[in-house]
């Protein structure tokens, strides 16, 4: 060991956790020390590496979806289906995928709804506290490091999170995507889920970085429309939010069967073969 | 797919990365950076786990720089190296970085080194070394025109054809590559060689 240099491995950030100690309840008469530190019970199962790999297997389908974000000249757009499905059974077409982290960021959800829901107010708690110890908003940048640093400090252990933190600091427009196997890329443009090949499809050919805010949010519905199409397991409602030097407002929020007829009216067209009459026998 | 090589030359030593970075079957970006500055006279290429690869290359970057704001030297080229082979060792049987490393730097006396650090803690002192699917696709060709002692433009003409070998014989072989150089003036980035035009434009 070279003197003088820290080389601890590395620890899990258990603040998301801290609320949790105190409520255990001593009634089957084991003491419970107030100074006990935070920690959550290991499943009662001989074969830990199995059990966390069903885990994992049990959320992954659950990628189910379609999201995406990308900057422009104007600020950040951000649209997202709604469709939560289990295997082959649509359990909900009205999920709220795009999370209101603070009033100026937004981060969206893939993967387990429950993890990112948590770890996404786990976020705003975090970034409300840095505003408040620094007198200054946290930055894009800073939360979404915060966030991959705690999806990184429980890797292996089955989170399933593939987000994108999209806001308005003091260096303009931000986006990142962070995922539980705690990467973290700063881009332009991304698409997470199971549609987003689709969806990249139809953002690529149609971005420019000077496009006005409702040819952007057409071009976000337009994305998410065209993979909720082939996808199977993306759908329902349409999401688009703005993202500004205001803070975010939402622009749409359109189901995708109205759109389809929308991009693709029914045209009459005419018939090919003509049952005739049968003729009396 | 992740391609990573490097080579040593008369007073300097070059290091190449792709610029990918890729989920499945999808490129989220064309133009990320997987070579960092771990000091003024020393940079760590890092091929792996999106995750795992900036993680641990911020862990040793934090760490030698404070080895310098304790001691108010830098660490040697061979002591970084052999500290970063150390911290992989020591998590290696209890939770694994998934990360293969080049480190080339500097040293006033020794002049450039690079070393071959895999995911395994394996250190090696090497005059020119490759990770991933480059290896099979370049060092055949280093070994064949490598010499002790090259010039800087000998040593980028080589690049430039392990560079083309692994485009045209790699089966998804990355768009964009980066070439960042350390020698006596300090660590910085030498050229990029761009098939494809960054997914982002470069203000970000």
């Amino acid at each position: 060991m070279i003197c003088g240099l820290k080389s601890e491995i590395m620890k899990l950030d258990t603040s998301g956790l801290e609320s949790f100690s105190t409520l255990t309840a001593p009634g089957d008469g084991v003491v419970v020390e107030f100074s006990a530190p935070p920690s959550f019970q290991l499943p009662n199962s001989n074969d830990f590496d199995g059990f966390v790999k069903e885990a994992i297997q049990m959320v992954k389908p659950a990628k189910g979806t379609t999201t995406l974000a990308f900057i422009f000249k104007d600020g950040v757009i951000v649209a997202a289906d709604s469709r939560a499905s289990m295997g082959g059974y649509i359990s909900s077409q009205s999920v709220k995928k795009i999370i209101e982290i603070n009033p100026y960021m937004l981060g969206t959800m893939a993967g387990g709804a429950a993890d990112c829901q948590f770890w996404h107010r786990n976020l705003g708690i975090k970034c409300r506290l840095h505003e408040l110890a620094n007198k200054r908003r946290i930055s894009v940048t800073g939360a979404s490091k915060l966030l991959a640093n705690i999806l990184y400090s429980y890797r292996g252990m089955g989170l399933s999170v593939g987000t994108m933190i999209a806001g308005w600091d003091e260096t303009g427009p931000s986006l990142y995507y962070v995922d539980s196997e705690g990467g973290r890329l700063k881009g332009t443009r991304f698409s997470v889920g199971s549609g987003s090949p689709y969806a990249y499809g139809v953002l690529d050919n149609g971005y420019r970085y000077d496009l006005s805010v409702e040819e952007a949010v057409e071009l976000g519905r337009r994305a998410i429309y065209h993979a909720t199409f082939r996808d199977g397991a993306s759908g329902g409602v349409v999401s688009v939010y703005h993202v500004g030097p205001e803070g975010w407002k939402k622009w749409t929020g359109d189901d995708v069967g109205d759109l389809h007829y929308q991009y693709y009216p029914v045209v009459p067209s005419t018939v090919e073969q003509e049952m005739a009459e049968a003729t009396g026998a | 797919m992740e391609c990573v090589f490097g080579l040593v030359g008369k007073g300097f030593a070059i290091v190449v990365a792709d610029t990918s970075a890729v989920h499945g079957i999808l490129v989220h970006k064309t133009n990320e950076e997987k070579i960092m500055k771990l000091d003024s006279h020393k940079l760590i290429a890092a091929s792996g786990e999106g995750g795992d690869r900036v993680q641990f290359s911020e862990y040793i970057h934090k760490n030698v720089a404070l080895y310098q704001f304790r001691n108010g030297i830098p660490l040697t080229t061979s002591a970084a190296a052999n500290f970063t082979r150390a911290e992989l060792a020591a998590a290696l049987r209890k939770n694994p970085y998934a990360v293969n490393i080049l480190l080339a730097g500097y040293d006033n006396h020794t002049g450039p080194s690079l070393y071959y650090i895999d995911y395994l803690a394996t250190l090696h002192k090497v005059d020119k070394a490759a990770f991933g699917y480059a290896s099979y696709l370049s060092l055949s060709m280093m070994d064949t025109h490598y010499h002790a002692g090259m010039s800087l433009q000998e040593a980028i003409d080589l690049v430039d054809k392990c560079i083309t070998e692994i485009r045209s014989r790699l089966v998804v072989a990355p768009p964009n590559f980066v070439m960042k150089i350390v020698d006596q003036h300090g660590a910085r980035e030498c050229a990029w060689r761009q098939s494809l035009p960054s997914a982002s434009p470069t203000f970000c």
